[in-house]
């Protein structure tokens, strides 16, 4: 299969990355030839295979419903891009 | 006196300072001087010398030489965040990024005693086999200039094999550590998925990442592992399961284990020197009473496509957080969808940018049972792989790269070939297995090469020991001539 | 529209539709702390206060799950008799925006904590049964801010990471009534089970709504539109009228209608497409590998099974059966839970009857006008039990409860005192009423003369003027006995 650049400018919007045309043009080119190489996988069967959704030999843990966190908005705030000391500021949301 | 510091091993040191011969002062100071003069290779991109002296004056005010790393100064890859000292993860987007945390790993070298002089340089979020795509620039290879010093480790490469710090930390995704250790002689491990918690390391994929030493021999290897491999309740993977002395129980006896050679590791194309390597690995097992089993692991070929699936996949949901409203970098924007992709095209690299790509692609929507959930199947084949093979031996041993070190530049523009780099490491994430790379021998041109040996999981002891055998018959030697130090 | 035996149709141009409605109403588990990381969800604090690294997504961190909203999912899953999933998987689903700091949202897709089961729901017409197709766990967004600042958007991060439970319903609903019922019926259930409390000005329960219309008849379901996140159950009714007409509109003009999400705008009353959106709406969903599957094992399940208070179908029964309630009262009192708690106190100890009138009477009165919740009524359940007590035993008259009433509900006294203080206690002395008769009898000879020749309706008049005669204190039953005797 080959990737278009219909393609490759639709999933440059899902990832929220701006991309030129000719950009996309190289990366098309790139993603084509690492898709080629993916291909590969068809060889394989894996019709009664199981996914492998976690490689940690453990089962989940789970932790006591308690507050342990305090206050630490000047931390979470600090290293923010636009300072304001209550929230984080964003441009203008556009519905 | 100070111009032998830095000369000496981890366990070396740290005896040093025990014995009062030496002071935490004397050690630090003597690797940030070296540091300083080694500004070429370009390993660093945060230094934390002054903090680090002060540091090291108090604790000698104070010895606590029950510590592990008592007053020994570490360099670790800017992967892990660190309080109060800048973690990039070689990006532009984290440039001015000052956590006010510590990641689990450093904060156990930190109880042990360990002082942070700087974070090693690394690819941009350790996506890379060159540190080629940090955005601090490319690092120099110790052995010979304009060489890579293998990625995405190569700032804790190369300031390990330059002696710039006595032991270094790196993560290890697809062969993260194991391959850059072998492309500067060096020793390098990649420990048991969930040995070493995750929590405050920059992800790049959460179901592969492994933070792992990266040391001179073994023996330190086998010291830094007892230090940062914890279980952590802050990390959902961590496992909790009986973590041994790994130094104490270091020993050169593998007679009776059974050492597994895959054949399907045997690639066209690969170096004469890495095959006569392998050999001499197998005769020096076989000389200390090992035994050399020949095994399959059928779906070898096929690690490499999945873990081209799996990896970015993951990265492209970790990396979402880096949207300009929290931390890092921010690009002006008209609205909020404007900022967001204007903040994460100019504030990620191409190779970066390439693997969110590649990852929302093979998870949108008509795409995913054709790659994605078909890679987690074939994980599982892979898994099952070394399942198999561990019914018959105790571990397995391999080389570590398909070729030594390339040169700055050679496959920037060639991304497949640049992968193919990982072709012996990447199965050993995908099945979460531990695996050690230590230094065999050069190739024509003098460049390092590795051994691989790969564990059972949790076994980590195991490999050490193996390793540890090699390493003593093997001899090998680092011809590091201070090019870069005018 | 028009409503025929309940039936909620729309009808145009001799066409009659079927309007089609499932819910997926979004829950916020009661607990202490985030599902996945250890601040608080206490409601109404400063803002970006309740923010720890984790809910704020920085670089390395990494989510640990709450045990208790495990427990609580599983609470809800058993009381809405739902097949409890042993293995679950909390999924990613991506999507940017500006209070979504990790840039996707933990949730669960393929495989939710508990799977189908049902809700019964009391209409006029009977009872009916709705399907519940799943329920999952899942993190709650931050809130952003447009109206503060004219320039930007403010974020506050407070309720990233606050616990829900997404409850989907089967598109088994069929009318505006239903979906009130249905959602108050949710409600009640988690308000018994203590998991959700169910406060909607809070913004702890709110739903998407999917709407779909059909011709009556028609088997095959059309094409649904899903509203998104509407808050109140009258808006929700509002934006379903509203969708559920538009749609007819479309169809009954030859056209279709595209499947898609909408927003329901209060201020105009109308859904709205949300289109410009969908295109970067691809959530790319996969396990979370910073997360292992659940796994719960039958001891688990059984121990909370064990532990479930009676919910409010079996206190219904119980209450019909042992109170002897109708099944219209039985359903107001455990309709919620508190109102319920209340009732079994004060019925404890007083006349069932009695307690259910005044409490479905007189307390629901105050507490409308009032506008409060049951547990804010100035009048405690021990002390309407012992105002109730004082008819039961003939203390004081019906009458004479209302203005002891009145007087309680400005400040919770006790009943007995203000009978004693007042002075109300029921004249209830024989000898002392037919005083008061006797009085009455000889101040009025004439209504005596005319009653005994046959004017049987002036018995009314004479008790009137005995009870006025003392202060309504008499007690009604022995004056009428007297009078009755004297009279004739």
């Amino acid at each position: 299969m080959t990737i278009d650049l219909k393609t490759v400018k639709h999933i440059s919007k899902l990832s929220r990355i701006s991309i030129d045309d000719n950009k996309a043009k190289k990366l098309g080119k790139d993603l084509n030839s690492i898709f080629s190489f993916i291909e590969k996988l068809n060889e394989l069967d894996t019709k009664n295979t199981e996914p492998l959704t976690s490689i940690a030999e453990t089962t989940l843990k789970l932790r006591k419903d308690e507050i342990k966190s305090e206050n630490i908005r000047e931390d979470i705030l600090k290293n923010s891009p636009d300072k304001n000391k209550d929230f984080f500021v964003v441009p203008k949301v556009i519905e | 006196m100070m111009s032998n510091i830095t000369d000496l091993k981890l366990v070396e040191l740290v005896d040093k300072i025990k014995k009062k011969e030496l002071s935490s002062s004397e050690v630090t100071v003597a690797f940030i001087e070296r540091s300083k003069k080694s500004k070429k290779l370009n390993a660093y991109i945060s230094e934390n010398y002054e903090n680090a002296i002060k540091k090291a004056k108090i604790f000698d005010q104070k010895p606590d030489f029950k510590k592990k790393l008592p007053g020994i100064p570490i360099a670790v890859k800017d992967l892990f965040c660190t309080k109060n000292i800048r973690t990039t993860a070689g990006s532009k987007i984290l440039e001015n990024f000052v956590p006010t945390y510590e990641s689990t790993v450093t904060q156990n070298i930190l109880d042990e005693g360990g002082i942070i002089i700087g974070k090693l340089n690394c690819d941009e979020f350790a996506m890379g086999s060159s540190n080629e795509t940090s955005y601090f620039g490319n690092v120099q290879n110790p052995v010979s200039e304009n060489l890579v010093p293998g990625g995405s480790s190569g700032g804790s490469s190369s300031a390990i094999a330059a002696k710039l710090t006595p032991a270094t930390i790196g993560t290890d995704t697809g062969g993260s550590i194991r391959q850059p250790a072998s492309f500067t002689g060096t020793v390098g491990l990649k420990p048991t998925y969930g040995s070493c918690s995750r929590y405050g390391i920059v992800a790049f994929a959460s179901s592969l990442d492994q933070a792992g030493p990266m040391t001179h021999d073994v023996k330190d290897c086998s010291l830094m592992l007892e230090i940062i491999s914890t279980y952590d309740t802050k990390d959902s993977t961590s496992v909790d399961f009986k973590r041994e002395n790994y130094l104490t129980n270091l020993n050169e006896n593998i007679k009776g284990k059974k050492i597994g050679i895959p054949k399907e590791y045997r690639v066209d194309g690969m170096p004469k020197e890495i095959d006569e390597l392998w050999e001499k690995g197998i005769k020096i097992i076989k000389e200390n009473g090992g035994q050399i089993i020949e095994i399959s692991l059928p779906n070898t070929n096929y690690a490499l496509p999945t873990y081209y699936i799996v990896a970015p996949a993951e990265a492209s949901s970790n990396l979402a957080r880096y949207d300009g409203v929290k931390y890092g970098f921010r690009s002006k924007g008209e609205n909020l969808i404007d900022m967001y992709e204007k903040t994460r095209s100019e504030g990620f690299g191409d190779e970066v940018k390439r693997r969110i790509m590649i990852g929302t692609y093979v998870l949108s929507s008509g795409y995913y049972d054709a790659y994605y959930l078909k890679a987690q199947k074939v994980r599982r084949l892979i898994k099952n792989d070394f399942d198999e093979a561990y019914k018959k031996v105790d571990a397995i041993l391999t080389p570590s790269t398909p070729s030594s070190a390339f040169k700055i530049g050679e496959k920037l523009n060639d991304p497949v070939s640049m992968y193919l780099n990982d072709i012996f490491t990447v199965p050993i994430n995908l099945a979460g297995l531990p695996a050690i790379s230590i230094p065999a021998g050069h190739d024509k041109k003098g460049y390092p090469l590795g051994l691989q040996v790969i564990g059972k999981a949790f076994d980590e002891q195991s490999i050490l020991n193996i390793a540890f055998a090699l390493e003593k018959n093997i001899s090998f030697k680092n011809n590091i001539t201070d090019w870069w130090i005018k | 529209m028009s409503k025929n035996n309940g039936e909620y149709l729309i009808i145009r141009n001799d066409n009659k539709y079927e309007v089609i409605i499932g819910l997926e109403v979004h829950a916020q588990v009661l607990s202490e702390s985030k599902l996945f990381s250890t601040s608080s969800t206490k409601f109404g604090s400063e803002p970006n206060t309740q923010v720890s690294l984790v809910d704020a997504a920085f670089p390395g961190m990494l989510p640990v799950i709450n045990e208790h909203c495990i427990k609580q999912a599983v609470k809800t899953g058993i009381g809405l008799k739902a097949k409890i999933n042993k293995r679950s998987i909390f999924d990613r689903k991506n999507y940017f925006y500006a209070d979504l700091p990790q840039g996707y949202q933990i949730s669960q897709y393929k495989d939710p904590i508990v799977g189908e089961g049902s809700v019964t729901l009391d209409m006029p017409n009977g009872e009916k049964n709705i399907g519940i197709e799943r329920l999952h766990l899942e993190q709650d967004a931050g809130k952003s801010i447009h109206d503060i600042d004219p320039q930007n958007t403010l974020v506050d991060l407070n309720r990233s990471g606050v616990a829900l439970m997404e409850i989907v319903s089967k598109p088994d609903l069929r009318s505006l009534d239903e979906v009130n019922a249905y959602i108050k019926k949710i409600r009640s259930i988690m308000r018994y089970l203590g998991t959700c409390d169910g406060n909607m000005q809070e913004g702890s329960l709110r739903a998407d709504v999917n709407v779909s219309v059909r011709k009556k008849g028609d088997k095959k379901l059309g094409t649904r539109c899903e509203i998104k996140n509407v808050n109140s159950i009258k808006f929700m009714q509002m934006a379903i009228d509203f969708e559920a007409n538009r749609q007819v509109d479309i169809i009954e003009e030859g056209g279709s209608i595209d499947q898609e999400t909408r927003l329901f705008d209060t201020k105009k009353n109308e859904t709205r497409s949300m289109r410009s959106k969908e295109d970067a709406h691809d959530y790319r969903y996969f396990p979370d590998p910073d997360l292992l599957p659940l796994e719960l094992n039958d001891n688990y399940i059984d121990q909370i099974k064990k532990n479930i208070p009676e919910l409010p179908d079996e206190k219904k029964k119980r209450f019909i059966e042992k109170f002897k309630l109708s099944p219209y009262e039985a359903n107001i009192l455990v309709s919620d839970i508190e109102i319920s708690k209340y009732f079994e106190e004060v019925s404890k100890n007083s006349d069932v009857k009695l307690a259910t009138n005044w409490i479905t009477g007189e307390l629901f009165a105050l507490l409308n006008e009032k506008n409060i919740e049951i547990t804010e009524s100035p009048i405690s359940s021990k002390n309407l039990s012992k105002l109730i007590n004082l008819i039961k035993d003939g203390t004081i008259s019906g009458k004479i409860a209302k203005s002891v009433f009145e007087i309680m509900r400005d400040g919770d006294k006790d009943p007995i005192t203000i009978v004693e203080e007042k002075g109300l206690k029921q004249q209830s002395d024989p000898k002392e009423l037919e005083n008061l008769i006797n009085k009455v009898i000889i101040e009025n000879p004439k209504n005596v003369e005319a009653y005994k020749s046959g004017k049987d309706k002036l018995f009314g008049f004479f008790v009137g003027q005995v009870m006025k005669n003392s202060n309504g204190k008499a007690n009604p039953k022995l004056v009428n006995e007297i009078l009755k005797k004297k009279l004739n």
